[in-house]
Order: C-alpha cells, then sequence, then structure tokens
C-alpha cells in the first residue's frame, strides 16, 4: 500500500511535466503576442495595455 | 489532460476578471495620461517621433512624410470606444497569459494552496514583470525618448527571468549559498544596466510622467494581486478530473 501510493506519486509528477509545460509556453506566447509583437498593427491594438504594463514600447 | 483545461479554465476566469479590473482602473489614472502625453507627442515629433493612434483620426493630411513612414499603412484602432475595446482586450488576453504562466510554475512547486498562496504568487508577479524591469526602464509615455526597442525587450526579458529564478530560491531553497545566488541574480540585470536612450530631451512634461509612473505601479500591483489570489481560490474550484482520478486508483488498490 505505501509502496503502490509513493509510486503513485511519482509517476503523477512526471505525468504533470506535459501539461505544465504546455500551459507555461502557451502563457508566454499570449503575453509575447500582446507585450512584445513587432507587427505594427499588433502593436496598435495593444498600445495602451502595453505603456499601462509597462513593456518595452515603440 | 484533465490537469491541462483545469488550469486554462482557471487562467481564462481569473485573466478576464482581472483583466476587466484592470480596465477600469487604467481608464481613471493610466489612459488618461497616456492620452495627455500624445498631444505632446504629436506636438514636439519630428523625424524620431512615433505616432500611432493619430493617423487614422487626423482629418488634416499626414503633417510630413518623413515623420511617420509606417503609420500610413499600419492599421491603428479609432479614439473612443474601439480604442477602449482593444485596449480591455489586450488587457484580458495579458491577463490571461499571465495566470497560465504563474499557475503552471505554482502547480511545478506543489501548488498555490488557496488565496493566500495565490496573493504571494501574485506580488512576486508584480516584482518580476512591473517592479524589477521598471527600475532600468521605468514605464514610458508616448513621446519619451528611448532606446532600440530590440536591446530593450532583451534587458526586459533578461531582467524578469532573473528575477522570477531569485524570488524562486529564496522562497523554495534553504540554502545560504542559493541565497546569495539570489541576491546576485536580482542585481546583476541593474549593474549591467537597461538600454538608455541618447537624449533625454522630451516634450512631455516630467510631472506627468511622475504621475504616470506612479499610476502605472499602483494599478499593477492591484491587478497582479487581484490575479494572484483570484488564481488561488479558482484553482481550489477547478480541480474536476485530477483528485477523482487518484481517488480511484486509490480505490481500485484497495
Amino acid at each position: 500500500m505505501v509502496t503502490n501510493s509513493a509510486a503513485g506519486a511519482a509517476s503523477v509528477s512526471t505525468s504533470k511535466i506535459i501539461p505544465l509545460g504546455m500551459t507555461a509556453i502557451l502563457g508566454l506566447f499570449i503575453v509575447g503576442f500582446v507585450g512584445f509583437s513587432h507587427i505594427e498593427a499588433v502593436h496598435n491594438a495593444a498600445h495602451d495595455t502595453r505603456h499601462s504594463l509597462a513593456f518595452p514600447c515603440h | 489532460m484533465s490537469l491541462f483545461r483545469n488550469i486554462v479554465l482557471t487562467a481564462v476566469v481569473a485573466g478576464l476578471l482581472s483583466g476587466v479590473l484592470m480596465t477600469v482602473m487604467q481608464s481613471f489614472s493610466v489612459v488618461p495620461l497616456i492620452i495627455a502625453a500624445e498631444t505632446y507627442e504629436h506636438a514636439g515629433s519630428n523625424g524620431a517621433g512615433h505616432s500611432h493612434a493619430a493617423a487614422p483620426t487626423a482629418s488634416v493630411p499626414a503633417p510630413t512624410a518623413a515623420e511617420h513612414d509606417h503609420a500610413e499603412e499600419a492599421w491603428s484602432p479609432a479614439d473612443g470606444i474601439e480604442r477602449f475595446t482593444y485596449t480591455a482586450a489586450a488587457n484580458a488576453l495579458s491577463a490571461i497569459g499571465f495566470a497560465l504562466v504563474a499557475i503552471a510554475i505554482a502547480e511545478a512547486l506543489g501548488g498555490f494552496g488557496g488565496w493566500r498562496g495565490g496573493l504571494m504568487f501574485g506580488i512576486a508577479g508584480f516584482l518580476t514583470v512591473s517592479l524589477a524591469p521598471g527600475l532600468g526602464l521605468p514605464p514610458e509615455l508616448p513621446g519619451m525618448p528611448v532606446a532600440e526597442l530590440g536591446p530593450r525587450q532583451l534587458w526586459w526579458i533578461a531582467t524578469a527571468v532573473c528575477t522570477a529564478l531569485a524570488l524562486g530560491l529564496l522562497a523554495y531553497t534553504r540554502s545560504a549559498l542559493l541565497a546569495a545566488l539570489a541576491v546576485v541574480l536580482l542585481v546583476a540585470p541593474h549593474i549591467i544596466g537597461a538600454p538608455l536612450p541618447p537624449t533625454h530631451d522630451t516634450a512631455v512634461p516630467i510631472e506627468l510622467h511622475a504621475r504616470f509612473v506612479n499610476a502605472v505601479y499602483a494599478t499593477n500591483l492591484v491587478f497582479w494581486a487581484v490575479l494572484g489570489a483570484l488564481s488561488g481560490v479558482i484553482r481550489e474550484r477547478f480541480r474536476a478530473g485530477e483528485a477523482i482520478s487518484t481517488t480511484s486508483k486509490e480505490l481500485a488498490v484497495r
């Protein structure tokens, strides 16, 4: 019982790596797109947000 | 997949709510200052000036061809409700993105454990994304002189990564050596220094900029605190599929 639950815990933490990595990459992609894109139209749409979040702008 | 789905759900709900709050706070504090600065930007700009919002709304012919070589073809939202809508959407999107990263890091480190842990993560997020990069690259108003965009973005990202690592080391390790490493990581970007503009001359009054910097830090602190605490609360609610699968596993063992 003890060994079973220990093995279960270990497999849960390794099975977490992929979903957590995907989540972090998705989040970074969204922030990068809104805040760091060099595309002029994206920049203009998010202009006030960039300034308000103190992202490098212009 | 239930973990991924639950985190995304949590991030979307927490991000939308705190994004709306951010938009409300901004429209009273930060955005009026940006719009005020834009009048100076257009009045004083020549050659190096950047103009975004003016192009579509200006009924007068474009001042000079050299002033903005890109503004003519680049789309930008019209002032008023359209601009507000895009700002609100960009706020909500950024908030969802920040929440996704924060929740992923928190889960990898053992979870928020409720609103209090979420609040701590939110404040760490403020330190990482607003305050630490802002020490070298203060929040800038339109029309202020700045260095090249690429190096500034690189410095900004490097500073945020170093600060996040340092805060993680300070919070999750107990060794003095690692604490010393954390202090080095906190300080190093500022010793190296952010890319500075060639000149600090600007038509934007310094008093306007001071109010803007205060408003940015205040709104961001509240935004991050709310985003973190909401993420902590909502994460506890959306655990469908995760707890059940372990319970059923345990039941199967029995």
